[in-house]
Parts: C-alpha cells; sequence; structure tokens
C-alpha cells in the first residue's frame, strides 16, 4: 500500500497564515482529500487539533498515525477559475505540502 | 436535487440491517443497546439546541465568544455535553455569509440540528455548494448583495460546522427565548438568512 506522504518526506507542522499546497497524489486507498483542492494551494485559518489520520483507521492499521488537522481556505477563483467565494477544507498533515 | 442513492435506497436498508443482525450474533452489540442509542438520539437531536446556541450568542457577548471560540464547550454550557465531535461555528456578518457542506458524504451535526434534510445529502447540494454557492443559494430564496462574500465550510474532517446567522433587525426587546424561535434549522446551515 502507498502511503499519504509523498516518498522521502514526513509530515510538518503548520501556522496560522501558513501557505499550504495539498498534495496531488491519488492514493489507492480512502482518504478525506477531496479530489477539486488536490493539488491547489490554500491558507492556513485554523489549526483544528490533532486527530487520528482516517486513511490509516480505514484501512485497520492500529494504531493509526495521530497528526494535526488544519482548516485550509482556497479561492474560488484558484479552484475552479471563476468565483468570489471561498471555500475551506480541514485537512490532515500528511496531506500538505509547502507551496 | 436528486436524491442521494447510498442513504435512501432500500438495498442500502437492507445492508444495514443484515450488518445490524451480524454483530448482534457476534455479541458486539444488542437490540436494546441499539435501541437505547436510538432514542437517546431521536429525542435529544433537534434544531432547537443549535437554535437556542445562536440566539444565547445574540444575547450574550461572552457567549457569542466562547461559541465561536470553542463551539463544543458553548454547546455544553446550554447542557449539550454529549456531542460526538468538535463542533465549530462560523458567524455570518455583514460582509460575510457563511454555508456548510460536506462533498465526501454527509457530515452534519445532528445532535444540534436534527436529522439532516435529505437535500443536504444530495449529490446536486454537495457538489454545487462548493462551485457555485450564490446560485445555490439563490435556489433557497437568499439573495445576497454582491458586497457579501460567501465563505463555504467543506466538513472533511471530525469537526462540524454550524453558522451562527446575524440577529434579525427590530428584534431588540425580544427575550432569548423568543429569538431562538426565529432561528431555523436552514439558518443553522447557512441555506436561509436566519
Amino acid at each position: 500500500m502507498s502511503e499519504p506522504q509523498a516518498s522521502g518526506k514526513q509530515s510538518m507542522s503548520y501556522d496560522l497564515g501558513s501557505r499550504v499546497r495539498v498534495r496531488a497524489g491519488d492514493p489507492d486507498h480512502h482518504t478525506r482529500v477531496p479530489r477539486y483542492v488536490r493539488g491547489h494551494t490554500g491558507e492556513v485559518v485554523a489549526v483544528l487539533g490533532r486527530w487520528p489520520l482516517p486513511d490509516d483507521s480505514a484501512r485497520g492499521i492500529t494504531p493509526p498515525r495521530t497528526q494535526t488537522c488544519y482548516a485550509v481556505r482556497f479561492s474560488a477563483a484558484d479552484l475552479w477559475g471563476s468565483g468570489d467565494h471561498t471555500v475551506t477544507v480541514d485537512l490532515w498533515e500528511s496531506y500538505l505540502d509547502r507551496p | 436535487m436528486t436524491g442521494h442513492d447510498d442513504h435512501v435506497s432500500q438495498p442500502a436498508a437492507a445492508r444495514a440491517g443484515r450488518l445490524e443482525e451480524r454483530l448482534i450474533t457476534a455479541g458486539l452489540t444488542s437490540d436494546d443497546e441499539i435501541d437505547a442509542f436510538l432514542t437517546a438520539l431521536s429525542t435529544r437531536a433537534s434544531p432547537v439546541n443549535g437554535a437556542r446556541m445562536a440566539a444565547r450568542a445574540w444575547t450574550d457577548p461572552r457567549y457569542r465568544d466562547l461559541l465561536l471560540s470553542d463551539g463544543s464547550a458553548a454547546a455544553a454550557e446550554l447542557g449539550f455535553d454529549w456531542l460526538s465531535y468538535r463542533l465549530r461555528v462560523v458567524a455570518n456578518d455583514e460582509d460575510i455569509h457563511n454555508v456548510i457542506v460536506c462533498t465526501l458524504c454527509s457530515c452534519y451535526p445532528v445532535s444540534l440540528l436534527g436529522p439532516s434534510p435529505g437535500w443536504y445529502k444530495s449529490f446536486a447540494y454537495r457538489s454545487r455548494t462548493v462551485r457555485e454557492p450564490r446560485a445555490v443559494l439563490g435556489e433557497f430564496g437568499v439573495t445576497l448583495p454582491d458586497t457579501v462574500q460567501i465563505s463555504v465550510w467543506d466538513s472533511t474532517s471530525a469537526a462540524r460546522y454550524m453558522v451562527l446567522p446575524r440577529r434579525p433587525a427590530g428584534t431588540g426587546g425580544l427575550a432569548a427565548e423568543e429569538l431562538a424561535a426565529l432561528v431555523t434549522r436552514n439558518g443553522l446551515i447557512g441555506t436561509a438568512l436566519v
């Protein structure tokens, strides 16, 4: 099974206001990264605390990794090419990289 | 809007029934335990809970601050200390209108809003709200000035989101209980103004 992390990279922690890019990979297991944000860059607007990584829980990996989850805000213009709204998505740290 | 087949189709109900039987046979739960859980959920879970929290926030600045910084603690203060998730509350104001969706499934703060409406689980709502929220809100009868930015929250984690609507104008003389009666479930999702 492939790991959610890109090869050779450990997940990192991010401060409020950081720019982060969502990893573009398409894992062959359950994940909580919606396709529409993959590869896109957003801003951390809240740090939500540490929770079990669903990718591990869904595969029966015990114990699952526990990671910080972030609320990351994207602009509609970036996601869709149009629109003046924002979309905020909660993402675990191993879904993210520095841009 | 179209229905979400996984939630309403009979095969899904049959699957749930078979799963329930197997869990009971394996000694992992019992009919009584499932009944007790469903009874507790159906008697506790109601949009009245979320409405009380919103009305309290409108009348008590300290509670509003708590609600927006730690939704679960604010819920517990009104007696809702049995949430199975971390609650996050996002406030509407004259510049920002918030709306909640779960694009991956149908995550929703059931205990504070009651059972989720069918449209919340529909593919149309889930896919269109992140893409064209102004059009979706328009179909709910919510027309916002262009100066109001729409902020969509996609509930992809263990947090559950709720909207704190704006207090309607002309309600200065109302008590918290009367104010709570004005708050609708859709207002707490963001598909209505109150």
